[in-house]
C-alpha cells in the first residue's frame, strides 16, 4: 500500500518527518518498506507560461517558444513535445536546474536557435510513465491555467510528497486506505483523526424514481446502495486529486472515475461509477453468474463468467463482475451526463472466485478479498456523490436504494490487564491501559482491571483477548518490554541416539574425504524411480500443482540429484568428485496416496574421477568400487554394524550388473555400493562413477551393544600365510567365512594380502593369499594347537571350495 | 731412540690429518699403532737400551702411542661427523613441496549453520523434534490456527498432493505434533530444523524448497520477556556479543502476540549500509506468543499455560553470515561453492 505523507497529513496532524514517521510506524507494527522522495532531486523547476510557439525553422519536429518564466522574464525554449503550444501553462527546467538522476540543464543551442532551459513532461519529473494520463504521456504536462508563473511547478505537481510504501500483513487490511492509516498514526503519536466532509445536498428528485435494487442472496452480498447523480460533466479531475492518485499508483483517467478511485483510496470502499443512460434498465439485480454466462468488461476482453461469480445486472444480463471489473457498456465515456454509483460489500469469496478465474486483479478486488469496513459503505458513498457535486456539476438525487442491511453491530472484547501483564511480562497499569486504548479509538468500560473493549468496526482482526494485548502492547512500545529468562525448570537439552548417530554419519563421510550436498527432494517423475531397491510395488508421489516437470515428483532415493550434482560440476571443468547427501526419501506404497507415506533417511554418495591424488609424486588414484566399499566399511564400523553387514552381488536397476553389491543388515537389504550402468554413464555423460545408497534410518535404528573394553593382549601371536588356488569366480567373501569358521576361537584376525589371476594361474583359476593370526589372551600358543588349528582350516577349505595351496 | 718416536709421531699426525676418509684413517692407525707397526718395533728393540733409558723410552713411547692414539680417535670424530653430515646432506628434501594431501571433505553450508544454531538452544536445555516432510493439512494448518479457506493460506501457495496432503510449508507441524504428544502437560522446550516446500519461482531470493528452524516453548507462566531473553542470546551468541536486539509487531496466524525480531546490523553496527538497507537492522526471525487457539487444539488449557514460538530461516541466515548473494547457490552443490565452507 502506498500512502502519501501530504495526503495523510489532511486527516492528521504531523509534526514530524516523512521517515521519522515511518520508524514509529515500523516499530509499532506495520512495516514501512521504504520512503520514497517524489522529489528525485528535482530543482528549479517554475512554472511558465507559453506566450509564443513557432515552428522550428532548421527542424521539423521541434517548436521554437517563448515562455514566461515569472517577474517578467521571457526565455526561448526549443520543445520537441507534439502537443507544447502557445497559451499552455508548463513545468519550464530553467539553466541551472537539476532533473532526477541528477541531469542538470544548461543553456544550449538546438539546430541553431537557443534555448533557455527545457519544458517538462512527467516521466522527466521522474513520474512513472504508466502513471501518466494517457493524455500527456507522449508529451509536456499541461497544469491548470491559474498556475502563477514563476512558482515552484513541484508543488502544483505535489512532487514535494513523500510516499510511505507499507507492507501490510493480512490482518491489518484496515489499513488498505488513507483513512485507516490516519487512526493508526494518530493512535501512535497521540493526535486526533479528522474526517472528510460527508455532507451532501441533494435535489428534489428522488434516487427511487431512477432506479430500484434487489439481492438474490445476502450470503453473497450483504448490501449494496445505489445513487444517483445528474447532470455531470466528465472532464480532468483537479491536479490535486490526480496527484494523490499517481502518489498512490494509480493513472488519473476522468473526474468520475478518478473520484471512485480517490475514495477507494481514502475509504478503502470500492465503488463503480455506471453510465446510467447506458444501463438498458432501470433496475439493479445482483445474482450469480451462469455457468458459461459472457460479459464484456471495461478492458474490451470477452468473459465467460461461471456459477461461483457475482455479478450486478440490470434484471437481464450482466452489467459488471461484482467486486472485480465494470461492464463495457455501462462504462462511464466522454458523454456520460448521468451516474449510477454502487457501493457494496461483496463477500470475499464471491470476489475472490471470480477475480481468481478471471485473473482479474484490482484495487477493487484485492480489497473486497481482505475485506473492507462494512459500516463505512454508506460514508463513502455519500463522500464519493459529494465530491461529484463539487468537481464535475452533478447535482444528487435525494437517498441512496438500497438492498441488505447497511451497518452491522459491534461488539465487545474483554481484556484483563493482569492476564496482560503475565503474558507480555510487564507491569502496565489500569490507567495506562485506557490510555492507550483511547489513542487507538476503541471504546471500553472497565472495573477492576478487567477491560470491556467495544471493537470498532475497522478492526475485524480483533476477535479475543490475546488481539487486545497485542494491541496496548505494541501502542505501549515492544521495546519497553524487559528482558527476562525462562522461569521453568531447567532441564538438560540434547541430542536424542539417533540425531547423534546422523551427526556421526556426517562428520563421518566427510573425514572420509566426501562433501555434502542437499538437492532439491522434487525431481521428474521419470528420475523418481530410479535405484530403487524394494521389491515391493511402490508408486511415485506427485503434487498436484507443480511449477515445472523438474520439480512435480517425490524422490525415492538421493541419487538422481547426486548425479546431477556430478553433472553440473563436470559441465563447469570440475571432473574429480566426491559427495554425499543425506536427506529424506518417500515411499508410498497405497496407490492412492491417502495415508502419509512413508519417510526414511538415506545418506547416499557419489564418486567419479580421482579420488587419491599426489601429483608431484605421481599418485593419481581413480575412484573406484573398493575406494567407495572401503569408505562403507568404515561407516559401518564407526556405527559398530561391521559383524552384522554383508556384501553380496545382485542387480540394481542403472547399476552395473558385475559391479555392485547388495548392502545387507543381519540379511536384510539396507541399500547398495557399485558402479553405475555404463549406458547411464553415457547417457549422462558421466566418467566412471561409483556411488552408495543407504538407508541410514534402518542402520541408525539397528540395536547395537554397549562397547566393552577388551584386555590388551599379554602373549605373542603367531601368524601363518596361506595362498590357496581357487575357481576364479568364487567370491573372496566365501573363503573369509570359511577360515574364520573354522580356525576357531583362537584365530583373531584373518587378512587377504594378495590377489592373482594372471597367466600363470591354471585357466579359470585365481590365487588369493591371507594371513591369518591366532593368539589366546590369557597364554602363550603352543606350535601344535596352532596347527592343528590351522590344519583345520585348510582342511575345510578344501572340502568347501577344493581349495589347494599354492605351489 | 727418542728422535725416531717422535718423527713417527709428526709422521703419523700428518698421515692421519691427511686422511680423507674413515678407511684411510683405518690404515694409518693400523700402520703406526699395529702389532707390526714401527712403534712396537721400536719398542721391541728396548732391550738393547740401557736400564735408565728403557723407562723413559717406554714412557715416551706410550706418550707418542697415546698422543697418536687421541689424534686417531678426534680425527675419526671428525670423519665420522663429516660422513653423517654428508650422508644427510644427500638425504636433504625440499621441505617447501607441498605434503600428501588428508582427503577430506566437508558439511554444506546450511547444514553447518543449522548445526550451529541447534547447538546453541541445546545448550539452552531445548530438545530438537523431527517430524515428516510431507503432512496432513491438519497438522500444517488447521491446528495451527489456519483453517480452510483462511487468508493467510494465499501467503503460503502449497505443493498439495491430495486435497488433504502436502509437502509441508512450515515446521511449525512439528510444533503441533509435540504439543500433542505432551497432552496437556508441560514444559515443551523443542526447535524443530528441517526442510519445507512452498511453491515459488526459484530465482535469486525465492527457493521452493528451503529449510526453517523454529522453536517452541510451552510452560506455566512462559512470557513474552521470556522470548525476548532467549532471542536476544541468540543474536549475540549467532552474530556477536555486541548485538541488540528489536521485536516489532507482526501477524502471524499461530501467534498472538506476533513480533518479527531484527538484530542491529553486524557490518555498519547501526549506521546504515547496503547489508540492512540503510536501516541499520536486519530482519532474523519471526515469533510471538502461541496462540490461545493452537495450544486448545493441541490439548493444553490456555488459561494455564502459555507460550512462546519462533522461526527462522537458515538460508537467510547464512547468506547474511558468509556474504552470499543468491540462494540458488545452496542447492547448485558447485564443488567450489561448497569447499569455502571448510571452516565454517
Ligand atoms: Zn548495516
Amino acid at each position: 500500500m502506498l500512502i502519501s505523507y501530504n495526503w495523510l497529513k489532511e486527516y492528521v496532524n504531523i509534526e514530524i518527518s516523512p521517515s521519522e514517521l515511518a520508524d514509529k510506524i515500523t516499530k509499532s507494527g506495520i512495516e514501512v518498506e521504504m520512503v520514497e522522495s517524489l522529489n528525485k532531486g528535482i530543482s528549479g523547476v517554475v512554472v511558465g507560461y507559453v506566450q509564443e510557439c513557432i515552428q522550428h525553422p532548421n527542424a521539423d519536429k521541434l517548436k521554437v517558444c517563448k515562455v514566461d518564466i515569472g517577474q517578467g522574464e521571457i526565455s526561448q525554449i526549443v520543445c520537441g513535445a507534439p502537443n507544447v503550444a502557445e497559451g499552455q501553462k508548463v513545468a519550464v527546467a530553467v539553466p541551472g536546474a537539476v532533473l532526477p538522476g541528477n541531469f542538470k540543464i544548461k543553456k544550449a543551442k538546438l539546430r541553431g536557435e537557443e534555448s533557455l532551459g527545457m519544458i517538462c513532461s512527467l516521466q522527466e519529473l521522474g513520474v512513472d510513465t504508466k502513471l501518466v494520463p494517457k493524455e500527456y504521456s507522449s508529451g509536456i504536462f499541461v497544469m491548470p491555467s491559474d498556475a502563477e508563473p514563476g512558482n515552484d511547478a513541484l508543488e502544483y505537481l505535489n512532487l514535494n510528497d513523500h510516499v510511505l510504501e507499507l507492507g501490510l500483513t493480512p490482518n491489518r487490511a484496515d489499513c488498505l486506505n488513507v483513512l485507516g492509516v490516519a487512526y493508526e498514526v494518530a493512535a501512535i503519536i497521540e493526535e486526533e483523526v479528522k474526517l472528510p466532509d460527508t455532507s451532501i445536498t441533494a435535489t428534489e428528485e428522488k434516487a427511487e424514481d431512477f432506479i430500484s435494487v434487489s439481492i438474490e442472496s445476502l450470503e453473497d452480498n450483504p448490501y449494496y446502495g445505489a445513487m444517483i447523480i445528474r447532470d455531470v460533466k466528465i472532464g480532468p479531475s483537479p491536479l490535486w486529486m490526480q496527484n494523490r492518485l499517481m502518489a498512490s499508483g494509480i493513472r488519473p483517467i476522468n473526474n468520475i472515475v478518478d473520484i471512485t478511485n480517490y475514495v477507494l483510496l481514502e475509504y478503502g470502499q470500492p465503488l463503480h461509477a455506471f453510465d446510467y443512460n447506458r444501463l438498458g434498465s432501470k433496475e439493479i439485480v445482483v445474482r450469480r453468474a451462469t455457468e458459461g454466462e459472457k460479459i464484456q468488461t471495461l478492458d474490451d476482453q470477452d468473459r465467460t463468467l461461471k456459477d461461483t461469480h457475482l455479478v450486478i445486472t440490470n434484471g437481464k444480463e450482466p452489467i459488471a463482475v461484482a467486486g472485480v471489473m465494470g461492464g463495457a457498456t455501462s462504462e462511464v465515456q466522454d458523454d456520460t451526463t448521468n451516474v449510477l454509483l454502487e457501493a457494496a460489500y461483496f463477500t470475499s469469496g464471491r470476489v475472490r472466485a471470480a477475480s481468481k478465474d478471471l485473473g482479474l486483479r484490482s484495487e477493487a478486488s484485492s480489497r473486497y478479498e481482505k475485506g473492507i469496513d462494512r459500516n463505512r459503505v454508506y460514508a463513502a458513498a455519500k463522500r464519493a456523490a459529494g465530491l461529484m457535486v463539487e468537481l464535475a456539476g452533478g447535482k444528487v438525487a435525494d437517498g441512496i436504494v438500497e438492498a441488505g442491511k447497511r451497518e452491522v453491530n459491534t461488539y465487545s472484547v474483554k481484556m484483563d490487564v493482569s492476564r496482560m501483564n503475565n503474558l507480555l511480562g510487564t507491569s502496565i497499569s489500569s490507567e495506562q491501559t485506557s490510555a492507550i486504548f483511547d489513542r487507538l479509538g476503541f471504546s471500553y468500560k472497565e472495573s477492576d482491571g478487567i477491560f470491556e473493549v467495544t471493537v470498532p468496526t475497522r478492526r475485524p482482526d480483533i476477535t479475543i483477548e490475546a488481539d487486545l494485548i497485542e494491541e496496548v502492547g505494541r501502542i505501549y512500545g515492544y521495546d519497553r518490554i524487559p528482558t527476562t529468562y525462562l522461569l521453568s525448570e531447567a532441564r538438560p537439552g540434547g541430542l536424542t541416539a539417533s540425531q547423534a548417530k546422523r551427526r556421526r554419519i556426517r562428520s563421518y563421510l566427510e573425514g572420509a574425504g566426501l562433501y555434502q550436498a542437499v538437492t532439491y527432494a522434487l525431481t521428474t517423475p521419470e528420475k523418481s524411480t530410479h535405484f530403487s531397491y524394494t521389491e515391493d510395488t511402490v508408486y511415485p508421489i506427485s503434487v498436484a500443482h507443480p511449477m515445472s516437470e523438474e520439480r512435480s515428483t517425490l524422490r525415492m532415493s538421493l541419487l538422481p540429484q547426486l548425479l546431477e550434482v556430478l553433472q553440473y560440476n563436470q559441465n563447469r571443468s570440475m571432473g574429480d568428485l566426491a559427495v554425499y547427501e543425506m536427506g529424506s526419501v518417500f515411499i508410498n506404497r497405497q496407490e492412492i496416496l491417502s495415508d502419509l507415506p512413508e519417510e526414511y533417511v538415506f545418506v547416499s554418495g557419489a564418486v567419479t574421477g580421482v579420488f587419491n591424488e599426489h601429483l608431484w609424486q605421481g599418485e593419481r588414484k581413480a575412484a573406484d568400487f573398493y575406494v567407495l566399499k572401503g569408505i562403507l566399511e568404515g561407516l559401518m564400523s564407526e556405527l559398530n554394524l561391521s559383524e552384522r553387514i554383508t556384501y553380496e552381488s545382485g542387480g540394481i536397476e542403472h547399476m552395473h550388473p558385475g559391479r555392485t553389491a547388495i548392502v545387507k543388515l543381519d540379511g536384510i537389504p539396507v541399500g547398495f555400493v557399485g558402479q553405475l550402468h555404463p549406458a547411464l554413464q553415457k547417457e549422462l555423460d558421466l566418467k566412471d562413477t561409483y556411488v552408495f545408497e543407504l538407508n541410514a534410518t534402518s542402520l541408525i535404528n539397528a540395536e547395537t551393544e554397549q562397547m566393552v573394553y577388551q584386555t590388551l593382549p599379554r602373549y605373542p601371536s603367531i601368524t601363518r600365510d596361506i595362498a590357496l588356488v581357487v575357481d576364479q569366480n568364487l567370491p573372496a567373501g566365501d573363503l573369509f567365512t570359511v577360515i574364520q569358521a573354522a580356525g576357531g576361537e583362537l584365530l583373531k584376525e584373518v587378512n587377504l594380502f594378495d590377489l592373482y589371476q594372471g597367466e600363470k594361474m591354471e585357466e579359470g583359476k585365481k590365487s588369493l593369499a591371507f594371513s591369518l593370526k591366532y593368539f589366546d589372551p590369557e597364554r602363550t600358543l603352543t606350535d601344535e594347537e596352532v596347527v592343528t588349528a590351522h590344519n583345520r582350516v585348510l582342511k575345510s577349505l578344501e572340502e568347501h571350495f577344493g581349495a589347494q595351496l599354492r605351489k | 731412540m727418542k728422535d725416531r718416536l717422535e718423527a713417527l709421531r709428526v709422521e703419523a699426525i700428518e698421515k692421519i690429518k691427511q686422511s680423507h676418509d674413515l678407511k684411510d684413517l683405518q690404515a694409518v692407525k693400523v700402520a703406526y699403532l699395529g702389532k707390526k707397526g714401527p712403534i712396537t718395533e721400536v719398542l721391541k728393540g728396548m732391550g738393547k737400551l740401557s736400564a735408565e733409558e728403557r723407562p723413559v723410552i717406554g714412557a715416551y713411547a706410550n706418550e707418542v702411542r697415546d698422543s697418536i692414539q687421541v689424534e686417531l680417535d678426534q680425527k675419526q670424530k671428525e670423519l665420522e661427523e663429516a660422513a653423517i653430515a654428508e650422508k644427510l646432506a644427500k638425504e636433504t628434501i625440499d621441505v617447501s613441496l607441498p605434503g600428501r594431501p588428508v582427503k577430506k571433505g566437508n558439511a554444506h553450508p546450511l547444514t553447518a549453520v543449522v548445526t550451529e544454531i541447534e547447538d546453541l538452544f541445546l545448550s539452552m536445555g531445548f530438545t530438537i523434534a523431527e517430524g515428516p516432510e510431507v503432512e496432513t493439512d491438519y497438522y500444517n494448518f488447521e491446528a495451527l490456527n489456519l483453517p480452510k479457506g483462511h487468508p493467510a493460506r494465499d501467503m503460503q501457495d502449497s505443493f498439495f498432493i491430495t486435497e488433504d496432503i502436502l509437502l509441508r510449508t512450515q515446521t511449525s507441524p512439528v510444533q503441533a505434533r509435540t504439543m500433542e504428544k505432551h497432552e496437556g502437560q508441560g514444559p515443551v522446550k523443542i526447535i524443530s530444523p528441517g526442510k519445507v516446500y512452498r511453491r515459488d519461482n526459484d530465482d535469486a531470493t525465492h527457493s521452493h524448497q528451503f529449510m526453517q528452524i523454529e522453536g517452541l516453548v510451552v510452560d506455566q507462566n512462559v512470557r513474552l520477556s521470556d522470548l525476548k531473553g532467549v532471542l536476544e542470546t541468540f543474536a549475540k551468541k549467532m552474530f556477536g556479543e555486541d548485538r541488540k536486539i528489536r521485536l516489532r509487531p507482526s501477524f502471524f496466524p499461530f501467534t498472538e502476540p506476533s513480533v518479527e525480531m531484527d538484530i542491529s546490523c553486524f557490518k555498519c553496527s547501526g549506521k546504515g549500509c547496503s547489508i540492512c538497507k540503510q536501516t541499520g537492522w536486519i530482519e532474523i526471525l519471526g515469533a510471538g506468543m502461541v496462540h490461545p487457539n493452537v495450544l486448545e487444539m493441541a490439548g493444553f488449557d490456555s488459561k494455564k499455560f502459555t507460550g512462546f514460538a519462533f522461526g527462522m530461516g537458515p538460508e537467510r541466515i547464512a547468506m547474511l553470515k558468509y556474504g552470499i548473494d543468491d540462494i540458488r547457490h545452496f542447492y547448485a552443490n558447485d564443488i567450489r561453492f561448497l569447499k569455502q565452507f571448510k571452516n565454517a
